[in-house]
């Protein structure tokens, strides 16, 4: 349909056009009117047949069963004229290539080498799992020691969900936050590592409730997050699609080819077990840009694989999903991360839980930017003992665009596999609005950008907060059929329908964090939206 | 730098015990460095270097070349009416002069004014003073008449912003464009001031041959005075309006005619022969012609177009859509013909009269203006066909991209509307087919499974 009223736009602007070259032989004709209406409908009806005759071969060919997305119509489209072209490995395999999005361009990728870290405590951080109550019934002390895998809390409105240790050692603090919150179940690690046994279900011959309740037993329910909400799975539900994207586009991401190398075997055993959980089925969003793709990806089995390509947020899931198959109202999707498919995997095969994983440790702050083997909940100040250069850093878990400040007594959060150090921008900048200083990553061509420059960023606000005054940026960066903008207005206003409308359920945090970036106004999009997805929560 | 903008902060008068001067030592010391603010500790960490400051500023930048062809302009038609260096660049001293006596106080009312009232308002709200004035203090000397009279100016800047813009929340919520605000309601209250052949021209007590001139102290004393000691040129007080001048511009041509053309050498009223009697193509196109103070000189416009166009900070969709509706109902006109002035090929229309400057710096203002992508090709087409139908068709008043933006500026919150309408409904239907499609898969997947 689009594609029809850009050809339709071309046609009568081609009319347009010709009217002028006509209008100058006559003074004040009339019959010359007449001549140009004329030609103005034949045209029409011209545009008109060649619409329908693409609809009708459109039609047959959805019945005939052809991938909506090849295009059967005499004209090219816009986007294949002018799109980037697809790298070989992804080509034919109906790759959606994203021109909008940005590319935050910082010092401080990691290498591609894999370190082994010492760390000695790790934490289950509750406040992790949205969607629970905030004080959860812990059921081991202080002092016990417990193994990876065994049970350590579950939240009372949902207590067929377990919360499992991560590590085996001794459990040794319990920390609370505001209003008596439990954020920290600390785990000092055994140097030999013990693992709880499970009998895992044969993962040829099983059934869904087997996998259902083996995952919420030993733990691995807790990998799933539900959108609309991004909170902790519903075990009582069952999600329309999983979704699970192979590939991080945020600013200095991890690279998880690296972390999938050699373990091609546990990502398609993660695949089989969700494949279980839900009525239709699991995509895996790989990406097509990426030349050196792991094999274990391009060969992944169990899934459906769908190619992205384009620049940041195209590897986020949201993304993916919007154009997979987006969620609408009274939908439930569950998405998982990479690396947690493949502990699940790992975990049905060995019948272990052991949730070792990739962090990459990037940013300008850090002396050595690369990745290391650790488990989840790693302690932030072992994981960059050393590492650090510069005592005004804010070290984050996660990335610039998402990730929460963390001190050296923190710990990762267990969504995150990244650490990112960025130099503090607590500085006044003279004349700010027209010169600045140093080079910094922007949407806007007034600062020039030579090449592949690479900015060291830092967290200045580069300005004040101000309301919506520019348009159309947020537009430019979310390659998703939605409006930012009025979706924010909207919930300011708390208009239910409005929100709903406007497409909130398809949205999380990450999805719009390089919208946050860009925006002018300086506004806090992240947390406009949650506040907007907990109204629309309490509501339902 | 930051010692020098701490030490500075230290005379900050303080919140508390007096909001007014705090409200204005922030704003200057804001203005002077960019503020040493952090970001939150979730959220974005990085934020993008572009603030709202630095994008006003750039459009200020994009019509600095205006100001300066404007001021020289001033003084340029002010010679011409006299018969006196008509040719461009004779008596540049006087007519830069000339123009700066005429342009200060009035860029000065229009900022001292608006200004004052922002601060007072921001003070009384207790937050920043924000940048939206900066874009329209600047726009505004540059669309009046370069003798309107400075408390008529004031009068309307306060009610441009008082009631365009304060009353609906201040900067970013204003619905109509506050500098075209502030033309109209001159255009409305004193419409002579700014409207007909006579206004257009500074200087003069009269239009008809013989009036004298109307000089003040600052040409026959203070100017005068140092140009004697240069031994260059001075004013004349005794010079007087030229036989034949008119001071319209060539839309009251196009529209009404020339009426001080010798007798029997123009047939028809009105029309592109009525506007080439007087002003060549050429001339219109570099701007050496009567109009406001900043719309005239084309290619210095399209510098500014340039520089919004290659900043992205005004939006190409809008400038673009309402060059094509512009075009398409002056292709109407030329086809239907039935009146002189629509005769005029479109072409032509683009540097007659003000179209460039409003559709680079009036139409594209992202407050008042259409917010979603697709509604500002429907906002710029429909401002190009509503300005050329004011323009062209209207027996009073031959321009039309005032009134036409305010009127599309009033429409913008609907065509949103219909835009995003457009968009719910289409998530409506696309839920509605998941639904159907999820009962088929139902089945089919248990199958699978076991």
């Amino acid at each position: 349909m689009k594609n029809g009223l850009i050809r339709l736009t071309l046609i009568i602007t081609a009319v347009a056009i010709s009217l002028p070259l006509q209008a100058q032989t006559g003074q004040y004709g009339s019959s010359l009117l007449i001549t140009v209406l004329a030609a103005i409908v034949v045209l029409l009806i011209l545009g008109a047949v060649t619409l329908v005759g693409e609809n009708v071969v459109s039609m047959e060919a959805q019945k005939a069963g052809v991938d909506e997305e090849v295009n059967m119509g005499i004209f090219p489209s816009v986007n294949e004229l002018f799109a980037p072209k697809v790298p070989a490995h992804a080509a034919g395999k109906g790759a959606k290539v994203f021109t909008k999005g940005f590319e935050l361009d910082l010092v401080g990728d990691a290498d591609n080498q894999i370190q082994d870290i010492h760390v000695k405590t790790f934490a289950l951080q509750p406040t992790d799992y949205r969607g629970n109550a905030p004080i959860p019934k812990v059921v081991v002390n202080e002092g016990d020691s417990v193994k990876a895998g065994d049970v350590i809390y579950y939240d009372k409105s949902n207590p067929d969900v377990k919360y499992v240790a991560p590590v085996s050692g001794e459990y040794i603090k319990l920390n609370r936050g505001a209003k008596r919150a439990i954020i920290e179940l600390v785990f000092l690690a055994d140097k030999e590592q013990q693992y709880k046994k499970f009998a895992a279900p044969d993962l040829d011959k099983t059934n869904r409730e087997a996998v259902k309740s083996f995952m919420l037993e030993s733990g691995a329910w807790t990998l799933l997050r539900q959108r609309p909400f991004n909170v902790v799975a519903d075990p009582k539900l069952t999600p329309k699609n999983i979704f699970v994207s192979s590939f991080d586009s945020a600013p200095l991401s991890p690279n998880l080819n690296l972390a999938v190398a050699g373990r091609g075997d546990d990502l398609n055993a993660g695949l089989e077990a969700l494949g279980y959980l839900t009525s239709g089925n699991v995509y895996l969003g790989l990406n097509a840009g990426d030349e050196s793709i792991a094999a274990e990806f391009a060969n992944a089995e169990n899934c459906v694989k769908k190619y992205f390509m384009g620049k940041h947020p195209a590897g986020n899931v949201g993304v993916q999903i919007h154009h997979t198959a987006p969620i609408g109202s009274g939908d439930t999707v569950f998405t998982v991360n990479l690396q947690d498919v493949l502990t699940i995997g790992n975990l049905f095969l060995e019948g272990v839980w052991d949730t070792t994983k990739l962090v990459a440790l990037t940013g300008s702050e850090f002396k050595n930017q690369t990745h290391v083997r650790t488990k989840s909940g790693a302690n932030i100040g072992d994981l960059i003992s050393g590492n650090l250069t510069n005592d005004n850093a804010r070290v984050l878990s996660g990335d610039v665009l998402t990730g929460k400040k963390k001190t050296a007594d923190q710990f990762l959060n267990v969504w995150d596999d990244q650490v990112t150090s960025l130099e503090e921008g607590d500085y006044y900048e003279m004349f700010g609005w027209i010169l600045p200083q140093h080079g910094r990553p922007s949407l806007s061509p007034t600062f020039f950008k030579f090449g592949d420059t690479k900015f060291k960023a830092d967290t200045n606000m580069h300005g004040e907060r101000r309301a919506f005054v520019m348009s159309g940026q947020y537009e430019d960066v979310l390659p998703m059929d939605i409006y930012p903008q009025h979706l924010m207005k909207a919930i300011l206003a708390n208009d239910f329908e409005q929100m709903e409308g406007l497409g909130i359920y398809e949205l999380v945090e990450e999805d719009i964090a390089i919208c946050e970036f860009v925006c002018t106004s300086k506004q806090p999009l992240q947390k406009i939206l949650r506040d907007g997805l907990d109204y629309v929560q309490e509501q339902m | 730098m930051s010692k020098l903008a701490e030490n500075i902060k230290k005379l900050d008068p303080g919140k508390k015990e007096s909001p007014f001067l705090h409200t204005l030592f922030d704003g200057f010391f804001t203005f002077l460095f960019t503020p040493n603010h952090t970001t939150d500790e979730s959220g974005v960490h990085v934020r993008d270097g572009m603030d709202l400051k630095r994008t006003m500023i750039h459009v200020v930048l994009a019509m600095q070349a205006c100001y300066l062809f404007g001021t020289y302009n001033i003084g340029h038609q002010h010679f011409v009416a006299i018969g006196e260096y008509t040719g461009f660049l004779e008596g540049i001293h006087l007519k830069l002069a000339y123009g700066l006596v005429k342009l200060l106080p009035i860029f000065i009312v229009a900022n001292v004014v608006g200004l004052a009232i922002e601060f007072w308002f921001a003070a009384k709200k207790g937050h920043g003073i924000e940048e939206g004035y900066l874009v329209s203090g600047a726009l505004i000397p540059l669309i009046m008449p370069p003798d309107i009279p400075l408390w008529i100016l004031a009068i309307s800047v306060a009610f441009a912003v008082i009631i365009g813009k304060e009353a609906f929340g201040g900067t970013g919520m204003n619905i109509l464009n506050v500098a075209l605000l502030c033309r109209a309601f001159i255009f409305f209250a004193y419409p002579t001031t700014i409207s007909g052949d006579e206004a257009w021209v500074a200087g003069l007590e009269g239009f008809a041959a013989g009036s004298p001139v109307d000089y003040s102290w600052w040409q026959t004393g203070f100017f005068n005075g140092i140009f004697e000691n240069l031994g260059w040129a001075t004013y004349n007080a005794s010079a007087v309006v030229v036989d034949g001048y008119s001071g319209a511009t060539p839309l009251i041509l196009a529209a009404n005619g020339n009426s001080f053309a010798a007798e029997g050498t123009l047939a028809a009223a009105g029309g592109w022969e009525a506007v080439t009697s007087v002003y060549s193509p050429l001339q219109m196109f570099w701007g050496a012609i009567p109009g406001s103070i900043g719309e005239s000189c084309k290619p210095l416009i399209i510098v500014g177009i340039l520089i919004l166009l290659s900043s992205k900070i005004a939006s190409w969709r809008i400038m673009l859509s309402m060059f094509l509706g512009m075009m398409f109902t002056g292709m109407i006109m030329n086809a239907m013909g039935t009146s002189p002035f629509m005769t005029v090929p479109w072409y032509y229309h683009i540097y007659m009269g003000s179209f460039l400057f409003a559709m680079a710096f009036m139409a594209t203002d992202p407050v008042t203006a259409s917010s979603t992508n697709t509604g500002k090709w429907f906002y710029g087409f429909f401002i190009g066909m509503v300005g050329m139908i004011v323009r062209v068709w209207n027996p009073a008043y031959p321009e039309g991209w005032m009134l036409a933006i305010l009127f599309m500026n009033v429409f913008a919150p609907l065509i949103d509307h219909m835009v995003l309408d457009a968009n719910i409904s289409r998530r409506l239907k696309r839920a509605k087919k998941s639904v159907a499609e999820s009962v088929s898969v139902e089945q089919t997947m248990v199958e699978k499974v076991h």
